[in-house]
């Protein structure tokens, strides 16, 4: 009961935060100077992106979790994670090359640093499911998804790098190395947004979470019945 | 030397041991019998260390080191000879004097004459002999065997009788399909369904 | 030689030993890396540019190093043999390394045949990519013994190991790729360094979970 009680307590701060966040960005927050209108996609498309490294980032510390103490519990919670993670990194890819289309006048440009990296993610991730479907339930998948998981942890940073040494620059900088350089209302509204997108994220992982686990126990519960 | 507290494994929905209780003193030797399937080859790798149990507990008092473990398949590389893969294990086991030891077990079970032929030429007792000599080759407190006496012929069965015989304080843990062939020396029998 | 040394040197003098009695992979490689190079010049157009060329090397390179890759346990996998090493008292971490040591030398003996020959066919190669091709191997093979080792757990194997290897492999081809034709080869022939010490250790450390349960 309380359980369910906390995912409404998230889920409520997550429509929440959501629907003022977007409202500010919209209707508060100044145009931008270059991008004019188009540019309020950045409000949802850089949070969704930092929530999906966060997913990915919780996953492999669950991951690590696993190896360390070898709980089983820690591989349905890597997993569910890194469930999110592939989704929010679809949606990345998806507001991003809208925006590249707004900006550019195309729906795929290798130019784009954050694009490319996330497709390379995607791909990496896809191949962590066909891992899991692959291999008998149990310590070995555990094990062996838990490892992969943890490369992919480390591949986020290196290949941020590669595609960074590799690619041109043609995507606008908005934060800098010296820190943010919006104006304080942008930034007000992009961190609420990221609150939300974070909340939502959240919200998904708990239900998700709880769904399989549900799943686990009616598969144990039948076959005791069996 | 051997403990297990409700040990139970499963591989995906099939469950293969359950809420198996085990004591195996230092030095006994237990035979396990049951019908294919029964969870006999499962039962040796949780307590090699092979596989882990999906619930309860198993504790093994002996290191890597010091077990003996012979599984179904050789395990021995196909593509070197007889001598070649003792002298492998001998370097991981760290065994002292490898060269006379991988020799005088190339001897104690018969393959001698055979040590330069490849592995993959060997009939199934020639290589379940191969298999012995690297079961016993570092000298194991616990034994673990699993089908000892499979493709041996009577001579390579006496073979295996004298090795188990000629070192008292071991402990063993056999199973097998034939119990009555190594019914003397069992101390406990253990019978999975 | 003492201890891990040793046990690392006998279990990559055995991958030797294996290769030289059946000869199953190191002459696939080659033939391999050389038929690549043929296929290629004609996937070319005529006109194309030395940095076209020079991408589709490190194609050939990255794939015939999966080929040796998809063979590097199939001994081992055949007879069920990792439980043998699995069960020796040595640190598991040896087997992965011993391994990688013999994936490098096959992957390097391929490469003194692929380069001459595609500078033969092709364009003359600077050190650059000799020095990139040289970091790549280590990287490719230390992470690659790894997710074999993964692979050979799975039902799929063969078409698993590609899967999983590729996205991990990118980054060595953008600083491969970016070491032969950028004009400043350092800074991509440091990131290979870079990509080398973060992956090889990290398979290192994790090769135990992976065969063991």
């Amino acid at each position: 009961m309380s359980t369910s009680l906390r995912n409404s307590g998230f889920a409520l701060a997550a429509a929440g935060l959501l629907v003022g966040g977007i409202a500010l960005a919209l209707f508060w927050a100044p145009e931008d100077a270059d991008q004019g209108f188009s540019q309020k996609i950045f409000y949802v498309h850089v949070p969704i992106a930092l929530t999906a490294y966060a997913c990915f980032g919780f996953g492999a510390w669950k991951a690590l979790r696993l190896l360390w103490t070898g709980e089983a519990r820690y591989d349905l919670e890597s997993y569910t994670a890194i469930h999110m993670g592939v989704i929010f990194g679809l949606l990345t890819l998806v507001t991003g090359s809208i925006w590249a289309k707004i900006s550019w006048g195309h729906w795929w440009t290798w130019g784009e640093r954050q694009l490319v990296l996330f497709l390379i993610l995607f791909l990496f991730y896809s191949a962590y499911f066909m891992l899991r479907y692959s291999i008998e339930a149990g310590p070995r998948r555990e094990r062996n998804s838990a490892v992969y998981a943890l490369f992919g942890a480390a591949l986020i940073p290196v290949s941020f790098l590669a595609v960074r040494i590799a690619g041109t620059i043609l995507h606008p900088t908005i934060f800098t190395h010296e820190g943010a350089n919006l104006p304080g209302e942008m930034l007000l509204a992009f961190c609420i947004c990221l609150a939300g997108v974070l909340a939502l994220a959240a919200t998904l992982y708990r239900v998700e979470l709880a769904g399989k686990r549900v799943d686990a126990s009616l598969r144990e519960l039948r076959e005791l019945l069996a | 030397m051997i403990t297990a507290r409700n040990l139970s494994k499963r591989f995906g929905d099939k469950r293969v041991l359950e809420d198996l209780d085990l004591e195996v003193p230092r030095g006994g030797f237990v035979l396990v019998t049951g019908p294919n399937g029964s969870g006999k080859t499962t039962l040796l790798r949780l307590c090699a260390g092979l596989a882990a149990p999906t619930s309860g507990e198993i504790e093994v008092d002996a290191s890597r080191g010091a077990i003996g473990f012979l599984a179904h398949e050789p395990l021995v590389y196909g593509e070197l000879t007889a001598l070649e893969n003792l002298d492998l294990y001998g370097r991981l086991y760290r065994i002292p004097e490898r060269r006379e030891r991988c020799g005088a077990m190339l001897e104690r079970f018969g393959l001698w004459r055979e040590r330069n032929e490849r592995a993959a030429s060997f009939s199934r007792g020639m290589l379940q002999r191969l298999a012995l000599c690297r079961t016993f080759l570092h000298e194991p407190d616990l034994l673990l065997l699993d089908e000892p006496f499979d493709g041996l012929d009577a001579e390579g069965a006496k073979l295996l009788y004298l090795e188990l015989a000629v070192r008292g304080g071991r402990t063993a843990l056999v199973a097998t399909h034939n119990p009555d062939s190594l019914a003397t020396r069992a101390t406990a029998r253990l019978a999975l369904a | 030689m003492t201890g891990y040394a040793a046990d690392v040197a006998a279990l990559a003098r055995k991958d030797l030993l294996l290769e030289l009695r059946s000869r199953d992979t190191l002459p696939a490689m080659l033939l391999f890396v050389v038929s690549a190079l043929v296929v290629f010049h004609f996937a070319l157009p005529a006109d194309s540019s030395t940095r076209a060329e020079t991408g589709l090397l490190w194609i050939a390179i990255v794939f015939t190093a999966l080929l040796g890759l998809t063979r590097a346990f199939a001994a081992e996998r055949e007879q069920g043999l990792l439980d043998g090493l699995v069960l020796a008292p040595c640190d598991r971490s040896a087997i992965w390394l011993g391994k990688t040591i013999g994936v490098t030398a096959f992957l390097v003996l391929a490469e003194l045949v692929a380069l001459p020959a595609f500078a033969l066919f092709f364009h003359a190669i600077g050190w650059e990519l000799v020095a990139a091709v040289a970091l790549a191997d280590v990287g490719i093979a230390a992470i690659g013994t790894l997710l074999a080792a993964i692979a050979a757990a799975s039902r799929a194997r063969e078409l698993l190991l590609p899967l999983l290897f590729l996205p991990l492999a990118i980054p060595v081809v953008i600083g491969g790729v970016g070491a032969s034709v950028a004009t400043n080869p350092a800074s991509f022939l440091g990131f290979l360094g870079l990509y080398d010490a973060v992956f090889a250790i990290l398979s290192w450390a994790s090769f135990e979970y992976v065969v063991t349960e």
